[in-house]
């Protein structure tokens, strides 16, 4: 069934985004690979659950009621499930096309006249020696656990890595009965305060994880990093240290018994649906205008895609996307409330200071043994991309060609960055031309239906 | 960083070419320094298979200079270099779907036999002992012993490391030193001076540019190629697998989409689906119909296939030039250039070949092969 807008992604920004397209009168498609819509942000425990409270895991219920509720009441047709792996131009708009459920065997298509790309963020992750062992988990693997299935990870924890990410983990495990033994960031507290005036926002939230870290007894090791997790065959505990410009300070290591990691060292935007339209990137994330356009006609974009900001920057992006998308498709003018366009200035710069002070300790890659697996997939080590760069590699795609780092199931999204940082050079965006694979039998059935059997 | 350098040939491209040129180059006693824009493979062999064939070439001068690299592809692997580059001899298979296909292909399998070439008929009902996941109903085929295969981007990385040859990679050739009465004397790039008495241009795509940058004309042009790579799986496919109507797509003239399948496995695990071509220039932007087609002939080939998922694809450029040869040895309106481009998609199989033939002129012997199909004026002489 053919639709105006398709909007990718059910998260904060593709939500906010239909709900402004719908009620401005463009028939709307919502696309999510997801059982139920929400995202990653608004992720819900699965119904059979019976949870009694989810509510006291999320902030800002109330605006994921709203977004829901409205949702309900809107025409926005939603497709669950749907796990878009290209969308293509086509003389009469483009095609998005997905495989449907869990086996993502079956396609299907939905053509449309434009395109809005919600397609959010995935968490880095960087190596250290023993991180692939069992009880490490990315930090917001376990926020996911703790939202959707309401499994709390382990006993004792340690969160760990950098970014804004970490402070709600380690709150949110603690609440849901984990002893946190430490929340280890590697950023420095003091080049937060530098970006005082750009976070006066944030900083109410701030004070409230700060508030419930102390109620919970969570030491917080600032300018401190994980070198190494430790067990045989799981988890036992990690070794972590300062640092001094970066670098571990010599004898200032000390081990912290736990059965749980959670580390995670910030998020990246997800390009492979934006890239493969042929929409300009600006550094790893798409390029979009003041309307959330992209460079090519008829695509918009919003949310993580365009920039890690978080869950309100992407409510602010997508109703200000979605507005500009009906208005274009309607020949009208874009109108969208100015509290979301005053937002979208506001959370911008307090994402800008956020990532300026949040980073992975200048010099991680030295902390990275020759014999730690860099490339999970393909079980690439660091020595062997060290080798790599012996042989004539300087970057990251040379790299790849030459040990196979990033050519496995996840397409270097898990070890894109480490790949660069081993290399010395900066991350680059992975092309994927297919955002998730695809089987052949797909594409052929689609060839004989196109050119007829031959 | 500024420098001034010496040696005895500076070679434009460390793709697998000049990798191949520098290895010859050094075994022959010369000092060789290996100059790219890029990195290691950076160009259209890091965008390869990795195919050494023999089969999909009709008899005549690229059949020769086949039959010479396979050899040394051979010999090399035999030293020592066969695992780190991935050498397998794994063979082909040509698979005909109809009657005159077969009938076609056994014309074409009787003149390369006559060139020296191996090529053992297949009738219809032993095909699934060589490829027992081979779709039924096909015509027949034939089996090519002396095809073979390797990782193209470690096989450039290693021949120049077994080479000895200095590597200067993120350094690009802005112009070619010419002395008195117009002889070579190296190159100047944005790092400075290479200053040597032969350069050999390798440099793949970008070689009519590099032609260009030494005064002469070489109309290099790209043919775009699409390549589908699944996901790991056991051994399936035991030999590189294609249909005859490859060989008249390979030789064709048509800017169109042109697919024709090619299926392989890898030893990693990967299948491997190439060959479309197309005349697009450097576009490299998704082409949804050039992979569906890939894979409507790839499943046609091996049924099994339509369940297994494509994990990625990627985009190459030939380089070709207008009669599909390329251009290799001296180029007399430049004493002292020496062109080794313009292999289209054979440039894997032909670089060993390609480097042994230019060490031979480099060092003054007479080459093994007569080059004068591949003369780089040639195409002067057609536009005068």
């Amino acid at each position: 069934m053919r639709t105006d807008l398709a909007v990718i992604g059910a998260g904060p920004a593709g939500l906010a985004a239909a709900l402004a397209a719908s009620a401005r009168g463009v028939g709307v498609t919502l696309v999510d690979a997801a059982a139920e819509p929400g995202g990653q942000f608004y992720r819900q425990p699965a119904a059979g659950l019976g949870a009694g409270r989810p509510e006291a895991l999320h902030h800002r219920w109330r605006t994921w009621e709203r977004l829901r509720d409205g949702l309900a009441a809107s025409a926005v047709r939603v497709l669950t499930e749907h796990h878009v792996w290209c969308v293509e131009r086509t003389p009469q708009g483009f095609t998005v096309h997905a495989l449907l459920g869990p086996e993502q065997e079956e396609p299907a298509e939905v053509p449309a006249r434009a395109v809005l790309l919600a397609t959010g963020g995935y968490e880095q992750v960087l190596p250290f020696p023993g991180w692939t062992l069992p009880g490490v988990v990315t930090a917001g693997g376990a926020q996911a656990m703790l939202k959707g299935g309401l499994v709390v990870p382990g006993r004792r924890a340690v969160v760990a890595g950098t970014g804004p990410l970490l402070l709600p983990v380690a709150t949110g495990l603690a609440a849901a009965g984990v002893e946190v033994a430490a929340l280890v960031e590697s950023t420095d507290p003091g080049r937060l305060a530098r970006h005082g005036p750009a976070l006066a926002g944030k900083l109410p939230e701030g004070a409230g994880y700060a508030a419930r870290l102390l109620r919970h007894r969570v030491p917080v090791l600032a300018r401190h990093t994980v070198v190494r997790a430790h067990g045989d065959d799981r988890l036992t505990g990690v070794t972590v240290a300062a640092l001094d410009a970066g670098r571990v300070r010599p004898g200032t290591e000390r081990q912290l018994p736990c059965d749980t990691l959670a580390v995670g060292h910030g998020m990246l935007p997800h390009t492979d649906l934006a890239d493969g339209l042929g929409c300009r990137l600006d550094g790893l994330a798409a390029a979009v205008d003041a309307e959330q356009r992209t460079d090519v006609p008829g695509v918009w974009a919003a949310g993580e895609a365009t920039g890690i900001g978080g869950a309100a920057l992407a409510l602010a992006e997508g109703h200000i996307a979605g507005c500009s998308a009906a208005a274009r498709l309607r020949g009208t003018t874009p109108d969208p409330a100015p509290a979301a366009v005053k937002a979208r200035t506001r959370l911008r710069r307090s994402a800008a200071a956020l990532d300026s002070a949040y980073a992975p300790p200048a010099h991680w890659p030295e902390q990275v043994t020759d014999d730690t697996v860099v490339c999970r997939c393909e079980e690439v080590t660091a020595g062997a991309v060290r080798d790599a760069l012996d042989l004539g590699a300087g970057d990251e795609r040379t790299v790849k060609l030459l040990t196979r780092a990033g050519m496995g199931w996840c397409q270097g999204r898990m070890c894109s960055a480490a790949v660069a940082g081993l290399a010395g050079c900066p991350p680059t965006p992975s092309r994927r031309p297919f955002a998730r694979p695809v089987p052949l039998g797909v594409l052929a059935r689609q060839h004989y239906s196109q050119e007829g059997p031959s | 960083m500024n420098e001034s350098l010496t040696c005895d040939v500076v070679v434009v491209g460390a793709g697998v070419v000049g990798a191949a040129c520098a290895l010859y180059a050094a075994r022959a006693g010369l000092d060789a320094v290996v100059v790219d824009r890029g990195p290691v493979a950076g160009g259209t062999t890091g965008a390869g298979e990795g195919n050494l064939l023999v089969s999909d070439k009709e008899p005549g001068p690229e059949l020769e200079l086949a039959l010479l690299s396979a050899r040394l592809w051979a010999e090399l692997a035999r030293e020592g270099l066969g695992k780190a580059v991935e050498y397998e001899a794994k063979g082909g298979v040509v698979v005909a779907g109809s009657e005159a296909a077969r009938a076609g292909l056994e014309e074409l399998a009787a003149g390369q036999r006559a060139a020296g070439v191996e090529a053992v008929s297949v009738p219809a009902d032993r095909l699934t002992d060589l490829e027992p996941y081979l779709a039924p109903g096909l015509a027949g085929g034939v089996h090519y012993p002396q095809d073979a295969q390797v990782m193209p981007a470690l096989a450039a990385a290693h021949l120049l490391r077994a080479s000895g040859a200095r590597l200067l990679t993120g350094r690009e050739v802005t112009g070619v030193l010419r002395g008195p009465g117009g002889a070579v004397r190296g190159v100047h790039t944005d790092k400075g001076d290479i200053h040597a008495p032969a350069v050999v241009n390798a440099a793949g795509t970008w070689g009519g540019e590099v032609a260009a940058r030494a005064g002469v004309a070489l109309p290099v042009l790209p043919r775009r190629g699409f390549v589908l790579v699944t996901e790991p799986l056991p051994p399936r496919v035991r030999h590189k697998v294609y249909a005859a109507d490859y060989v008249a797509d390979v030789a064709s003239d048509s800017a169109a989409l042109q697919t024709s399948p090619v299926v392989e496995g890898t030893p990693a695990g990967p299948v491997l689906i190439g060959a479309s071509r197309e005349r697009v220039g450097f576009d490299r932007s998704l082409s949804l119909p050039a992979l569906r087609a890939l894979a409507a002939g790839a499943t046609r080939l091996f049924p099994f296939l339509a369940g297994v998922r494509a994990m990625r694809t990627y985009a190459g450029f030939r380089p070709y030039l207008p009669d599909h040869l390329p251009a290799i040895g001296p180029d007399p309106r430049a004493p002292g250039l020496h062109h080794a481009c313009g292999h289209e998609g054979a440039g894997i199989g032909l670089a060993t070949g390609t480097g042994h033939l230019i060490a031979q002129v480099l060092t003054g012997q007479a080459p093994g092969l007569d080059l004068g199909p591949f003369r780089p004026d040639r195409f002067t002489e057609e536009a005068e």
